[in-house]
């Protein structure tokens, strides 16, 4: 698959990314080749090969239902850029 | 011999012995960090007053004999991807720039529980993606042997800061090799250890399924008294593995006849430095005198382990990364007209160059209609190199091979090439991709005096082994105790 500046824009929008238009041309380059290297993974024949999504096949791991440990609000809010009355403040969202 | 200078094991034995305190060791790496840190650059955070505090709190329990750690009175240093409460964790990126951790990660707390002393945080690539340290925000740290070169990555400033005594150990993180390919640059030891015997709780989250935290060491013998204390079960942690962990200093073994070793033909074939890979060899000739039985086998897919790699980290990390939004935490851009550009704005701005790059990547890779083509077909890849690690444990009780193709490369020399940097990791990736643990030790110098560093591959949860063999290298050789000058 070509990699065009069409698709870099779309993956952008997806990544929430904004990139000028030196970035953008950049890596439309760089991304041509690494996909382009990527493409290699096609020499194997996988057909009928299981996925491994993780060498440790666990799922749903669950704990008792106990309450523990939770942090102080103040300290959380510290670390937010805004927030009000023990809130985290965001732009409008609805009009 | 200066008191920053000796390993952990031998300073715990002069605590014991009550010939050093634990605030003169303090005062002697500080003043290590004060005399070479403006050259060196390892550290983004130094917490000297803090550690003086806590030495003389440890020494007072060491006074009363009321300490069981054989680290208590040590001081170590952590990769700033791992969260210290009160103390800013920025994982070198402008993104987390003033991130103060209400919480500790799992590794810290056990460091703490310890009675180890905290030094500081260490530099690193951004969010751990890079081989160089080259792509942290904030600062380049430079190699110990030869400061216009790199230190490796992405734990450069964790290796740099144990290979020039500004610490005694530091923690890193390994997601495919960032643990390992820096111990081998700068001449020390580096673990990753097996996937889930370090809990990755508190440990700033890049590839979830690949990461894993270890320690890097002066000696061997410090990597089994880092292990025994890091590794174990934790709840928080949902890929922990709930099993018996040993006592890895029982492993310090020096005999290793009869043991049965592999070297992968693809590992020194076409593709590593002619140097490097004479001194492996010399290396493995070393394990031969030493009654091991070493043959060459080959271990199919090694060239695909890179591409197959990437497509898995980049998407995993295009996932974890979608956090970052400028709401809750860390950097948020000034302007923006709504809430989603507030996203783009802050994303934009706060993420550097090889961060959105692996966004990028790891975003298409997922991106429907090039799901099954990227991603799954990553995934298919992973069980056949996973398999040929099985298929090569039935036969061997390790494996033997180099870290890097290289020794450290000159600060520049690849930053304008993304691919090349990638091909670098070839001799790691697979080990983090197969979820095993990887041993690096020094076993040589170049002709331009850089540490190669030797590495031993073994059987999931079979560190033992590993530190067998590596002890056992190291007690027959010298190449450890060799220390640069700066």
């Amino acid at each position: 698959m070509k990699i065009t500046q069409d698709i870099i824009e779309h993956i952008a929008d997806l990544a929430r990314l904004n990139l000028s238009e030196a970035e953008k041309e950049k890596l439309t380059i760089e991304m041509a080749n690494i996909v382009a290297y990527v493409d290699k993974l096609n020499e194997l024949d996988t057909t009928d090969v299981p996925p491994t999504s993780h060498v440790k096949p666990v799922h749903n791991i669950f704990r008792e239902d106990i309450a523990g440990k939770s942090y102080d609000r103040d300290k959380i809010l510290a670390n937010a850029p805004s927030h009000e009355e023990g809130c985290f403040k965001v732009p409008k969202v609805v009009e | 011999m200066k008191l920053n200078e000796l390993t952990a094991h031998e300073l715990g034995a002069l605590l014991r012995d009550k010939k050093v305190s634990a605030v003169e060791i303090t005062k002697s790496v500080l003043d290590r960090i004060d005399s070479v840190e403006n050259k060196i650059d390892s550290y983004l955070t130094v917490c000297g007053e803090q550690a003086l505090k806590k030495a003389e709190g440890v020494q007072v329990r060491l006074d009363k004999g009321d300490v069981k750690s054989p680290l208590a009175g040590i001081p170590m240093a952590i990769k700033d991807n791992m969260c210290t409460e009160g103390i800013k964790t920025t994982c070198a990126s402008k993104m987390l720039h003033n991130f103060i951790p209400p919480y500790n990660a799992t590794a810290v707390s056990k460091l703490y529980d310890s009675d180890t002393i905290l030094l500081g945080k260490l530099n690193m690539d951004e969010f751990a993606m890079g081989g160089s340290t080259e792509n942290s925000h904030f600062k380049q740290t430079k190699n110990p042997w030869d400061i216009e070169r790199v230190p490796g990555g992405s734990s450069g400033g964790s290796a740099a800061s144990v290979a020039s005594d500004e610490t005694i150990f530091a923690l890193g993180s390994d997601t495919g090799g960032s643990i390992r390919q820096p111990a081998s640059f700068c001449g020390i030891v580096g673990m990753k250890p097996t996937y889930g015997t370090v809990s990755r709780f508190g440990l700033v989250a890049f590839a979830s399924s690949l990461d894993q935290i270890g320690p890097l060491t002066k000696d061997v013998t410090d990597c089994a008294l880092v292990l025994n204390a890091i590794t174990g079960y934790d709840p928080m942690d949902t890929t922990s593995s709930n099993v018996d962990y040993p006592d890895y200093t029982k492993a310090l073994v020096n005999d290793i006849k009869g043991m049965k070793i592999g070297i992968p033909s693809e590992y020194i074939g076409e593709g590593i430095n002619p140097e490097v890979r004479e001194i492996i060899l010399k290396a493995v000739d070393t394990l031969k005198a030493l009654g091991a039985q070493c043959e060459e086998f080959s271990l199919p897919v090694t060239e695909y382990a890179i591409p197959a790699y990437y497509l898995i980290a980049c998407a995993e990390a295009s996932s974890n990364l979608a956090r970052y939004d400028g709401i809750k935490y860390g950097y948020r851009a000034e302007k923006y007209n709504d809430l989603l550009d507030l996203y783009r704005q802050t994303r934009s701005e706060g993420f550097g160059a090889e961060v959105k790059r692996r966004i990028m990547l790891g975003t298409y890779a997922l991106s429907s209609g090039y799901y099954d083509a990227y991603y799954k077909k990553a995934l298919q890849v992973r069980t056949l190199i996973k398999n040929g690690f099985d298929k090569a444990f039935e036969k061997y009780d390790l494996i033997v091979g180099p870290t890097a193709p290289t020794t450290a490369y000159r600060i520049g020399e690849k930053a304008n090439n993304p691919l090349e940097m990638y091909l670098g990791d070839i001799y790691t990736v697979s080990v983090n991709i197969a979820g095993l643990p990887g041993l690096v030790i020094p076993c040589g110098f170049d002709s331009g005096n850089l540490p190669v560093g030797l590495q031993f591959i073994g059987k999931a949860f079979d560190e033992s082994t590993l530190l067998r063999v590596g002890y056992t290298f190291e007690q027959n050789t010298e190449y450890h105790k060799k220390k640069p000058v700066i």
